[in-house]
């Protein structure tokens, strides 16, 4: 178990390392930071100094050190406009991005999870086809597409929700139901198939020999045992939302820090591009690694097999 | 969800050939230009509706270019770049796959421990960053999609390769004195490409809504380029006025992944032999039973990391 834990955290440790090599090597791809930072007509001897500054006459490697050094110490440097430290950019919007993970992790669980019980409870009914139906079309619809019809249907049209933004309940459901609709799908399939093999399993048929109620069987002895893995995977699926952020935001005008990194991309302001990328990167990582260690846990077959 | 067994995908089938032939025969198919628009006939509304017109079915966009031959010519862009892709990152990463499984030992953990790196970056927002800031164009799409995709491939066909590796005609020819290279060439390749034209064909979904949201961000293939991500990316400020620009696009794109999708699961529960065992045991409910272990989708969940 203790080696499969350390194994793991070294992975993910190795892989932000990745994160951060490739943001650092995309940095001074494009193009000398000198040039974005001062006016088109500076002398080449300001250039110098302000390469001397902020360290860019130095060799490579040394950069790359340094560099990774300040992330460590969560120093990300400053925005090229606004020239306020980039940290506080981050901490704005982080927030709205973890509120609409949360809330979309919500939504898929509770359209998933009693979905896929009724599907399979009802294997081969009309509105077990309809789940199905519901959970193929989730994985295979282009999310921003999704986004842009239910704006077009409950907003243009029916005006019951606002088309973007932040603030009350109303905005959120939009934007969260986006979000959701892929991995409900999959809570959905993944309860079903759960619920089925706990269905057929002995102490199912043996509580009902007992005679016991139907619903008592089904909600207390069935779905307690079939919602191990679906719990796992819908801590994963925020951790997921985080990674994915960048579209939502953007379809809804979501102030997040995905919508932040794809702006920044546009002002070409690197500093904020690099540390939102890393920001989510890390929290995405942990996140799994999380997931992973808690599903090792849970589920002692994993924990042998993989130690 | 898959298609019972002895049932042929005939929705996906149609689907699949009408999509090919759309795309190779595009320019006969396509009743207007899709990149040239008469700027007099711009927004007019899809056939049918008050103020439509015969020659344009499906209407124009804002430039009055024609719905429906822009719609007729991204089915190239989307099928070039997943062929593209596909073919790049399943080349290299079976040919990783087949030398780490059939090598084993420190070759085999390096590769390996690269490939887990490799898929458990937040794809999209490693995706996104990486397009613009190596400047958008379809060349880097490519690159940057098969990038992120090897790793799939190398995981699975690795242990594929193990398998094989174990089988009598394997041994055999290790005695005879066959070079590494004719083993894994005559012996295991064949052997795993019931499993990679399942991983590939299950991966095109993936990659076309990929590509499709780079598109709609703003970095992937550039205007005037027809790419459905793009389209509706266009259509999104005309939402309230002229819906046509960004649905049918958006249905083009969900009626391929959709029959894609269907089509890879039909093969995974036809070719892969692994699985035709499970179903075979499993008589009950062949293919919907799903190991928890596989039910986790290791960074697998397209959508999901789309948000």
């Amino acid at each position: 178990m203790w080696r499969y834990l350390v194994g793991r955290a070294l992975q993910t440790l190795l892989s932000m390392l990745v994160v951060i090599s490739i943001v650092f090597v995309l940095t001074r791809l494009s193009g000398n930071p000198v040039h974005l930072l001062l006016d088109v007509n500076a002398s080449e001897r300001d250039q110098q100094i302000l390469m001397h500054h902020l360290g860019l006459d130095r060799p490579l490697p040394v950069q790359y050190g340094i560099y990774v050094k300040n992330i460590f110490m969560g120093d990300f440097g400053s925005s090229v406009l606004t020239r306020r430290p980039v940290t506080e950019h981050i901490w704005e919007r982080l927030p709205a991005t973890v509120e609409l993970g949360f809330v979309a992790m919500f939504l898929s669980v509770l359209i998933g999870v009693p979905l896929g019980m009724y599907s399979a409870v009802h294997r081969g009914t009309v509105l077990d086809s309809a789940a199905r139906v519901f959970a193929v079309l989730g994985q295979s619809m282009p999310a921003f597409w999704l986004g842009l019809m239910l704006i077009l249907i409950f907003a243009v049209v029916l005006g019951l929700f606002p088309a973007g933004g932040r603030g009350g309940v109303e905005n959120i459901i939009l934007p969260a139901f986006t979000l959701g609709y892929f991995t409900s799908a999959a809570i959905l399939r993944l309860t079903r198939s759960a619920m089925l093999e706990v269905l057929g399993s002995d102490y199912i048929k043996f509580a009902r020999l007992k005679g016991l109620h139907e619903q008592i069987v089904l909600w207390k002895h069935g779905l307690k045992n079939a919602l191990l893995p679906v719990v796992t995977f819908a801590v994963m699926l925020f951790v997921q939302f985080l990674g994915g952020a960048v579209v939502t935001e953007t379809v809804f005008a979501w102030p997040g820090l995905g919508r932040l990194i794809l702006e920044s991309i546009t002002t070409r302001d690197y500093p904020i591009v690099q540390a939102g990328v890393l920001v989510l990167s890390a929290l995405y990582l942990i996140g799994n690694l999380f997931v992973d260690v808690l599903y090792s846990y849970l589920n002692p077959r994993i924990r042998h097999a993989r130690a | 969800m898959r298609v019972r067994s002895r049932e042929l995908p005939w929705f996906a089938g149609a689907i699949l050939i009408a999509l090919v032939l759309t795309a190779v025969f595009a320019p006969y198919l396509a009743p207007q230009s899709p990149t040239e628009g008469d700027i007099t006939q711009k927004l007019i509304p899809p056939f049918g509706m008050e103020g439509g017109e015969a020659g344009h079915p499906l209407g124009t966009d804002r430039f009055g270019r024609d719905v429906l031959s822009r719609v007729i010519y991204g089915s190239r862009i989307s099928l070039i770049v997943s062929l593209l892709a596909i073919g790049l990152s399943g080349t290299f990463g079976t040919a990783l796959g087949l030398i780490s499984g059939y090598r084993g030992g420190l070759t085999d953990s390096l590769l390996m421990r690269c490939a887990d790196i490799g898929l458990s970056l937040p794809t999209i927002l490693i995706a996104v960053v990486l397009v613009a800031v190596s400047e958008p164009s379809f060349q880097n799409v490519v690159l940057v999609i098969s990038f992120l995709l090897w790793p799939r491939f190398a995981r699975q066909i690795r242990g594929e390769t193990l398998a094989v590796k174990e089988q009598d005609f394997v041994a055999l020819a290790v005695v005879a004195g066959r070079s590494s290279t004719w083993i894994i060439s005559r012996h295991i390749f064949p052997n795993v490409v019931p499993t990679l034209l399942v991983i590939s064909t299950l991966q095109v979904g993936y990659v076309i809504l990929l590509e499709g949201t780079l598109s709609f961000l703003g970095v992937g293939v550039p205007p005037p380029n027809p790419a459905w991500g793009l389209m509706i990316a266009e259509g999104r400020g005309f939402l309230a006025t002229a819906w046509w620009i960004t649905l049918f696009p958006g249905l083009a794109m969900l009626l391929t992944v959709l029959a894609v999708n269907l089509m890879g699961d039909w093969l995974r529960d036809h070719l892969d032999p692994k699985l035709r065992q499970v179903g075979s045991r499993a008589e009950a409910e062949p293919a919907t039973i799903e190991p928890v272990p596989e039910a986790r989708p290791r960074g697998a969940a397209a959508g999901a990391d789309g948000g």
